[in-house]
């Protein structure tokens, strides 16, 4: 499954923000841990926020906190707001249906799509956060953030 | 949990529960009828015979098999069986928890959670150190909750097929291996 980069964008925010949701972060604070464009984020936090999952605080120490259940929500209910996952292959410029040979491919790769989905599903933010946490302790570091970290080929 | 809930829907409260601590201990043949409810409320489908056959199956077997109950202020809670299998599949002998079942009305309050430690610590004493179980893609809160206690995909994937399809994909009976 490609992600778009609002896609990543919105999962980096959330799971920081969900992380610690006693912490305020602005958008310029995410973007600069991800090395992401701050405008964009400004744009994907906004979708995160009139979803309910983050909350604005105004004020001087004001930014985005973290609003929703994290035991709740799951990657897939992120990833949802900003991909089209009811489109069939075809639209996402898979094989065509129109021959045998796209046919078999496109039932394969629907198979695959139908594993990462169940997957997405079943991955709340406190189990993401805690496997987080089991690596840190199993590694007994900090994983240090690299840019845009779910990036492909960049 | 299906997709459509609310995102930011509070969880409900545990409920509040009879008596004092949880207390899991091995099933009885008297637990059977609530056991059998629980996975009728679950599932759908009452199978008292399978219930009361797989019991006294494990009560028969040299195997190392597991069949736990929680009960908290005498009213049991969930069960949950595992047993210890090797090399069926290629796999090494590993635990296989094959069913959990935890009262809809005490969820949330860490029974499951309680009745995975319990039979994980069974399965370690008898001498395993890796824990499977199977279920259906569509089983978002069963693969929630695993996933929730650490369990990640492991190095098997389940295939199946209609046997009519196979007999269509393979009228000679030539298939290799």
């Amino acid at each position: 499954m490609k992600l778009q980069k609002a896609t990543r964008f919105g999962l980096y925010a959330v799971l920081e923000l969900a992380s610690d949701p006693t912490r305020h972060l602005t958008a310029a604070d995410i973007a600069q841990t991800y090395g992401i464009s701050t405008n964009h984020l400004a744009k994907v936090l906004g979708v995160l926020s009139r979803a309910g999952l983050v909350a604005g605080v105004r004020g001087a120490s004001g930014g985005y906190r973290f609003a929703a259940n994290p035991r709740r929500v799951t990657l897939l209910d992120i990833i949802a707001l900003f991909e089209d996952l009811g489109s069939g292959p075809a639209a996402r410029g898979d094989p065509s249906p129109n021959t045998e040979i796209g046919d078999a491919l496109q039932a394969v790769l629907t198979e695959i799509d139908d594993i990462a989905q169940a997957t997405l599903r079943a991955v709340t933010l406190t189990t993401l956060i805690a496997l987080m946490r089991r690596r840190q302790r199993t590694t007994g570091r900090t994983v240090a953030r690299a840019s845009d970290p779910l990036a492909v080929g960049s | 949990m299906p997709q459509s809930e609310s995102l930011s829907e509070p969880l409900p409260e545990p409920a509040a529960l009879p008596g004092s601590a949880l207390h899991i201990r091995p099933v009885a043949a008297a637990d059977l009828p609530v056991v059998i409810a629980l996975d009728h409320a679950h599932t759908g489908v009452a199978k008292p015979e399978y219930w009361y056959g797989l019991y006294e199956r494990l009560a028969q077997s040299a195997r190392p098999r597991f069949f736990l109950v929680a009960e908290e202020g005498g009213v049991l809670r969930g069960f949950i069986i595992g047993e210890v299998r090797a090399w069926e599949f290629g796999s090494e002998p590993c635990g296989w928890i094959f069913a959990i079942g935890v009262d809809a009305a005490a969820r949330v309050g860490g029974i499951g959670s309680r009745l995975f430690a319990a039979v994980c610590a069974c399965f370690k004493r008898a001498g395993v150190t890796k824990v499977r179980t199977m279920l259906r893609r569509d089983a978002s809160l069963l693969m929630s909750f695993f996933r929730s206690q650490g369990m990640m995909a492991g190095p098997f994937l389940q295939l199946e097929m209609d046997i009519d399809d196979a007999a269509r994909a393979n009228p000679a009976g030539s298939g290799r291996p």
